[in-house]
């Protein structure tokens, strides 16, 4: 019984510490779409000379303007499709796909 | 090497190349109340008649602005003030069409302010752009350049006979469009225009292009038409832009669009080969001086369009 609760712990831990990137180069979010578990931190690093926000349509979240090498982290708690952009180049679009296992 | 010693075949293939697609300094020159450009020199230099109303475009300065592209962006506006203050008609104003700064920093509105000082004219007018307003919109802009006092980034004016107008296209961003005016705005512009008579030329200044240059990257204005439409009555309409860092124009019947070049670095040209966004194209440090520059503009009594001089802040 121990041994299950003990296992049950690790498994949750590692959900709530998954991570994962999404770069914004040549004025692109890449990968353009991501799939991820509920509890998922996605961080987005902007690798452009051209500062670039992700802000999400429904505004759900919206980073400030990243300048180069600049992080943004958003934890995603629940399920949904989460589409985003960025407000200085309206035209690069990504979208974060939130889903349980 | 062959890199110091370019034959005059390369060099003038290589300036005519750059040409089509920067621009430096324009002049521009209102005569008879229609804006006209004068055409590139090469040393920026124009005669100009007596009585005629000069003003000068600058633009995209990126003021904080420090990468590879360009490390010294105060440097290139110190040159450009120079150019500006050798002119031999001294501009009556200057126009800055926006991206004043690269971030909307406090500091970098502060320097820019502080750099404007040192072009000898009365009156330096600004529009802002997208880099103007990131993260607290127009807050930042508005603290140093509300021209008019009332909190807002349209505003009009008149002087030597020229009716000014600037317009604020960077605050609606909306997913997968272009920017736009909005209609608040343009019910404004509809009033601007009604105390205006239809001989009076008229100068429009925007940040982002205000025709569709390449809707893929963004460079137009989703509602430009509806202003435009507005316009087509007047005798002389001419649109300054910049936020492409390029000189391109566009006629419509009495409308002229132009861009300008940026003070800053170089963009590609729309949908440039081998070139998939509009970033900062890096080129060698002795080239940068060719595709960054300012704008004279003149107005000539009795002519009908404005004279445009372009000149690179490499000039010799």
């Amino acid at each position: 019984m121990k041994k299950l609760l003990i296992a049950t712990a690790l498994l949750f831990t590692a959900a709530a510490h998954a991570e994962t990137t999404v770069l914004i180069e040549k004025f692109a979010f890449s990968p353009k779409e991501i799939t991820v578990a509920p509890g998922t931190k996605v961080v987005w690093i902007n690798k452009d000379e051209t500062p670039h926000t992700a802000t999400a349509n429904d505004k759900s979240f919206a980073s400030k303007a990243l300048d180069t090498d600049d992080k943004y982290e958003v934890t995603f708690a629940n399920a949904g499709d989460f589409s985003y952009f960025c407000t200085l180049h309206p035209f690069m679009t990504g979208t974060v796909h939130v889903r349980a296992n | 090497m062959s890199d110091h010693e370019p034959t005059v075949m390369n060099r003038r293939a290589a300036l005519g190349c750059l040409a089509a697609w920067s621009g430096a300094a324009v002049i521009w020159t209102v005569a008879g109340g229609v804006p006209r450009a004068l055409g590139a020199t090469s040393n920026g230099t124009v005669a100009v008649p007596k009585g005629v109303f000069t003003f000068a475009q600058i633009s995209d300065t990126h003021i904080g602005f420090k990468k590879e592209a360009n490390p010294d962006v105060v440097g290139s506006f110190h040159r450009a003030a120079a150019d500006i203050n050798g002119l031999q008609h001294k501009p009556a104003l200057v126009l800055h069409t926006g991206d004043l700064t690269h971030l909307s920093k406090p500091e970098e509105f502060g320097q820019l302010k502080e750099l404007l000082t040192e072009i000898k004219v009365d009156r330096v007018h600004t529009v802002p752009g997208e880099h103007d307003a990131l993260d607290d919109g127009l807050t930042g802009y508005l603290k140093n350049f509300d021209h008019d006092g009332k909190q807002r980034a349209w505003y009009s004016f008149d002087q030597n006979g020229v009716h000014f107008v600037g317009l604020s296209n960077v605050l609606n961003f909306k997913m997968g469009t272009m920017t736009s005016l909005g209609d608040e705005q343009l019910a404004w512009l509809k009033k601007d225009l009604a105390g205006v008579s239809k001989s009076t030329p008229i100068v429009i200044m925007a940040h982002i292009p205000m025709w569709t240059v390449y809707a893929q990257w963004g460079w137009g204005t989703a509602d430009a038409d509806q202003a435009i439409a507005m316009l087509k009555p007047y005798g002389s309409v001419t649109v300054l832009n910049g936020h492409i860092h390029q000189v391109l124009q566009k006629v419509e019947g009495n409308v002229a669009l132009h861009t300008a070049m940026s003070l800053a670095y170089p963009l590609p040209t729309p949908g440039q080969e081998g070139i998939g966004e509009p970033g900062p194209v890096k080129v060698p440090a002795d080239k940068l001086g060719k595709l960054i520059g300012t704008r004279e503009i003149k107005l000539v009594r009795g002519k009908h369009d404005l004279a445009l001089i372009d000149t690179p802040i490499d000039h010799a």
